[in-house]
């Protein structure tokens, strides 16, 4: 069966026809093209999938579609604004904390919620905020790096 | 995954009808990290899931009339973790939820979830054990109340009835002075499904043994717990202890040997001697996470852990125990 469910995405509103069966991360990829949000294991391991659902990161494998009625979603498409890239992807452009990208998306959501609740997180506290987000290729001691530059910068922009 | 279709009940009783109704067709949704995990690996076909979330006091934490404090089934493990009454009174189970999986999953992760899932693993539940929680359903005849002991009922089974279902979990208010520990054991530090873990907790008093006539003992602590206790008299303090383990058996196990142990002898020796007790207490299996004797091993050491951090915690700071991680 079909449902109706009207939500934001990346600040625009949509009003899209889902099924039932489908999840949120479905309707982001296949509906949306929002293709920046991956899909890695279906069973919310590899946190490939997290956006941010009313500001708090979810993984969208495990979200069904019409749950999301009334939902402000946020994905990686929508962390830059005006051409200019988050404070989190410049950071992680120069630490080279991406290798083949694919889990970057979902650590670039993760850890801006991280940010949002814990401007200045130790590395303890990183480890654990990602510790649903795998990556295969770089060994993590980048992306923390990463994170750790980027709210440094954030500090230094708005102490 | 399979099609079905998705129903938002707008009251208790209509939510208890469709499932009534519906029999194994019809399951019932709060987070569903769980349910669709089965769904998509085919284990069950339902044709309609209904979500509760959205049914009144579903995702409420509240203190009762009576000091209870009831939390709605669909409360998120972030949302019990972080709430300050928890944080302050009932931190263990506070301990219980933030070590389920990621934060991401914790966001959509629900207590209620969790224990009506009722895997032997379900980290919430050796929490909810030890603080002798009452789990609150809603079906065809009513409100009915099931203690938490009574609740589980073996791996994958609860006691809910056909069109029962889980609206929240009640704990009993607990004296100031109490604290707990939560551990358990993954393949990783953090964030793993448990391998074996165990709940620990301790309060001042005992509660509902005094009326039996049954605490004869004066507690006999180590130094530093007894220079921390109220100060009436040298040994006037007496802590009721409770241990509950998951993962080591077909539902969570309470260990009343090794409690009653405790309350006799908390020297290193009677620590000792009381996780032993605990580890005869488990009835772990082989599976492909552990074997059962690296279970029932890792029981005697994560009660003694357990124990122990207890202690610290009663004997550090007796005003904020209970209060501070
Ligand atoms: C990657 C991953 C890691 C995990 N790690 C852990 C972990 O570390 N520790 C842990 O304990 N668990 C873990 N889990 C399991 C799961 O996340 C938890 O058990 C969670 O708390 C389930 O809650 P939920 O709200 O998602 O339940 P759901 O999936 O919505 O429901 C669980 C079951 O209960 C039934 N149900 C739901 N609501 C009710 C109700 N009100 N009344 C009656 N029946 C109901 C459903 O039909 C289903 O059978 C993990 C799961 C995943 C996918
Ligand atoms: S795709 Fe959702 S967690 Fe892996
Ligand atoms: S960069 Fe390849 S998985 Fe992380």
């Amino acid at each position: 069966m079909n449902h109706t469910i009207h939500f934001t995405v990346n600040g625009e509103p949509f009003t899209l026809s889902v099924a039932s069966h489908h999840t949120l991360l479905q309707v982001l990829r296949e509906q949306l093209v929002l293709t920046g949000v991956k899909n890695g294991c279906e069973a919310g391991e590899c946190g490939a999938c997290t956006v941010l659902m009313n500001g708090e990161p979810v993984n969208s494998c495990l979200v069904l579609a019409p749950e999301a009625d009334g939902a402000t979603i946020v994905t990686v498409e929508g962390l830059a604004h005006d051409s200019q890239l988050d404070p989190l992807q410049e950071a992680f452009v120069a630490a080279g904390a991406t290798q083949c990208g694919f889990c970057t998306p979902g650590i670039l959501i993760n850890s801006r919620a991280l940010l949002d609740r814990n401007p200045d997180p130790t590395d303890a506290e990183i480890r654990a905020a990602l510790v649903g987000n795998l990556c295969r290729c770089t060994g993590y001691i980048r992306i923390i790096d990463a994170v750790k530059a980027a709210a440094h910068a954030q500090r230094e922009v708005q102490p | 995954m399979q099609p079905f279709d998705y129903i938002v009940p707008h009251n208790f009783a209509e939510a208890s009808a469709l499932l009534m109704a519906g029999n194994d067709d019809t399951r019932p949704l709060l987070g569903g990290t769980d349910l669709l995990i089965r769904v998509r690996g085919g284990f069950i076909r339902p044709e309609r899931i209904i979500d509760l979330k959205q049914l009144p006091g579903m995702c409420d934490i509240v203190r009762s009339a009576e000091g209870w404090l009831v939390i709605g089934a669909a409360c998120t493990m972030n949302q019990v973790a972080g709430h300050p009454l928890v944080r302050q009174e009932y931190e263990l189970l506070a301990q219980a939820c933030e070590s389920v999986a990621s934060y991401q999953l914790r966001n959509r992760a629900t207590v209620g979830g969790n224990c009506c899932n009722a895997s032997p693993a379900a980290d919430s539940a050796p929490a909810l054990y030890c603080l002798e929680a009452v789990m609150e359903a809603y079906g065809p005849s009513g409100v009915r109340r099931i203690p938490i002991h009574e609740f589980f009922t073996g791996p994958r089974c609860n006691a809910l009835r056909p069109g029962e279902f889980l609206t929240g979990i009640h704990l009993p208010p607990v004296p100031s002075r109490s604290a707990g520990a939560f551990n358990k054991l993954g393949r990783t530090k953090i964030g793993d499904i448990s391998i074996v873990s165990v709940a620990v907790w301790a309060e001042a008093g005992s509660r509902k043994l005094e009326a039996g006539g049954q605490s004869k003992h004066p507690e006999r602590v180590d130094g530093a717990t007894r220079t921390a206790a109220d100060g009436q008299s040298k040994d006037a303090e007496r802590l009721t202890w409770r241990i509950a383990i998951g993962a080591a058996g077909p539902t969570p196990l309470r260990a009343p040997e090794a409690e009653a142990a405790l309350a006799e002898d908390a020297s290193p020796e009677g620590v000792a001697r009381a996780a032993q007790l605990a580890a005869e207490a488990a009835r772990p299996i082989d599976d492909i996470r552990a074997s059962a004797a690296y279970r029932r091993g890792m029981v005697a050491v994560l009660a003694r852990r357990g124990v122990n951090s207890v202690l610290a915690r009663l004997g550090a700071a007796p005003s904020v125990v209970g209060g501070q991680p």
